[in-house]
């Protein structure tokens, strides 16, 4: 949808347009000033009482401070990354394992796959998530393990999700793929392990790896079940410190760094894989909605 | 099997509550999200600042957070309160957090359905006359809400699935029970022996919610999706 004014839809801006959308741009800066100016005043009093405003240095001093990074920050940052990390790599063998049980031939390994996945995208993470905290002291009376619940909560769920993204792959692939194997003799496990999914894999790899963000992100549930990752450290921060707020500002901000480094890793994919020819939105297309639109759904 | 006829009661309720949480943060995400999408296709710079602002904050923040900000950072801090009495109060708040959490998804879903409608359409629409808004509003949105009806239940599910994380402010119903994950935590607290039944009960209880959203948002999409 591009044109001389970057959309279709609308025209390029005369004078009159172009008056109108600074007046609105005015009026927008306003708001946005005055919504500005209510926070930062807010933040300055607390209801509670006086002398506990958001904007004391002393609450934003210790992320200043080696201390906090050493003993708070990094173990934090160190905790999310460790569950996601191996939480990725176990979804995507996992959800890997999945999509070609779903494929199967064999009628009840593809029975037995489709009601996995189904089963473990249907149930919400956090739910997954206490149970599997929960459960090994209560059946078998084991030291509960919150790090083994967060990463395997996130690598059933993840995993179930990226094996529909690979059967999507899969069948998105021309037919000929299949029946050339066949010709040539090879089984259809050999059809699957060497050229069929090969294929599907690197097709599908931006929306693997935007699913990869909703992973990291969705280890903060961490949080819930006492899990030290980033979130838990913020909050640490905060009971030192008595600087909810801020704390919490800080942690989002690394957050977001986080995810958009993954997400920037996402589209330089994207770019190297369409440079090469074949690219998600090449195989997508019979889709009425671009993969973008699906990705979208997956939070 | 005695707990949970015995929970049963309160296991509705719980259940309720999420759904109730989900229906109205639903309807919040599904204007702001429209809104937003508007914003970002908009000729104002401004408003397409906004958008790209707010969908790349919030959809790269954990949505534990977010709705731990809005008690700390909405209601304490700036003194957004809903209503006097404590459960209600942190329902309305897990609301907001959540719509507005789910509004950048919705926003995402709904520019790529603008991106799938025919650039004939709007330049149709351009040529008799009509303005940026007439044209969104009656020839653009239309047909991108048809297109994405799909994924949209998916986005509708995943806030289903999500008014479990409003457990982290701690929403409970009016006689203080506990949405279903917390409910869930509690029960098998109190009754390990019965840990598997107790999560399987939960379990089966999201498939049901969601499952028939599911059969029929892509019953929808069939039917009303259109042929391109």
């Amino acid at each position: 949808m591009k044109s001389a004014s970057g959309s279709v839809l609308y025209d390029v801006p005369g004078p009159r347009a172009r008056a109108r959308n600074m007046v609105l741009n005015v009026i927008g800066a306003v708001l946005i000033a005055a919504a500005g100016w209510y926070v930062y005043d807010k933040f300055a009093q607390d209801p509670k009482g006086p002398q506990t405003s958001q904007w004391d240095p002393e609450k934003w001093k210790p992320f200043l401070e080696g201390d906090t990074w050493d003993n708070f920050l990094l173990p934090g940052i160190e905790g999310t990354l460790k569950a996601a990390a191996l939480a990725a790599v176990l979804a995507m063998a996992f959800g890997t394992l999945c999509a070609v049980g779903r494929m199967s031939t064999i009628r009840p390994v593809a029975w037995i796959a489709a009601a996995v996945i189904e089963f473990f995208r249907a149930v919400p993470l956090l739910i997954m998530m206490i149970f599997l905290w929960l459960a090994p002291t209560k059946l078998f009376g084991a030291d509960a393990n919150v790090f083994l619940a967060v990463v395997l909560a996130l690598m059933f769920y993840n995993g179930a999700v990226i094996a529909e993204v690979i059967r999507a792959g899969v069948q998105a692939l021309p037919r000929g793929q299949r029946e050339a194997g066949a010709a040539i003799g090879l089984t259809n496990a050999q059809v699957m392990r060497l050229i069929l999914l090969p294929q599907a894999l690197r097709a599908m790899l931006p929306a693997i790896v935007a699913q990869l963000v909703v992973l990291l992100k969705d280890s903060a549930l961490g949080y819930i079940i006492g899990y030290a990752e980033l979130l838990r450290q913020g909050n640490n921060i905060a009971t030192n410190n008595g600087n909810l707020v801020p704390a919490l500002l800080v942690i989002a901000a690394i957050f977001i760094v986080m995810n958009l480094a993954l997400t920037g890793l996402a589209n330089w994919i994207e770019r190297r894989t369409r440079r090469r020819g074949r690219t998600a939105a090449t195989v997508g297309h019979a889709d009425v909605v671009p993969p973008a639109a699906g990705t979208g759904a997956a939070l | 099997m005695d707990v949970i006829i015995e929970a049963f009661p309160d296991i509705l309720q719980a259940f309720w509550l999420n759904i109730r949480l989900a229906l109205y943060s639903g309807v919040l995400a599904l204007v702001l999200g429209t809104l937003l999408a508007a914003f970002r296709v908009s000729p104002v710079p401004l408003l397409r600042l906004i958008g790209t602002v707010w969908v790349n904050t919030i959809r790269n923040t954990p949505l534990t957070l977010v709705i731990t900000f809005m008690l700390f950072g909405l209601s304490y801090q700036l003194g957004v309160t809903f209503s006097d009495t404590i459960s209600e109060n942190v329902f309305w708040l897990a609301v907001v957090g959540l719509g507005v959490y789910t509004a950048a998804f919705v926003c995402e879903v709904l520019r790529a359905g603008i991106n799938t409608v025919d650039v004939g359409q709007s330049e149709a629409a351009r040529s008799l006359g009509f303005t940026f808004t007439q044209n969104l509003r009656l020839v653009i949105l239309p047909q991108a809400f048809r297109a994405v009806i799909a994924p949209l239940g998916s986005t509708f599910i995943a806030l289903i699935k999500n008014t479990t994380i409003a457990v982290v402010i701690g929403v409970t119903t009016a006689e203080g029970i506990n949405e279903s994950s917390g409910l869930m935590r509690t029960l098998i607290e109190f009754n390990g022996d019965q840990t598997i039944l107790i999560f399987a009960v939960f379990a089966l209880g999201f498939v049901i919610i969601t499952l028939p959203i599911g059969l029929l948002t892509s019953w929808a999409a069939k039917r009303l999706g259109g042929v391109r």
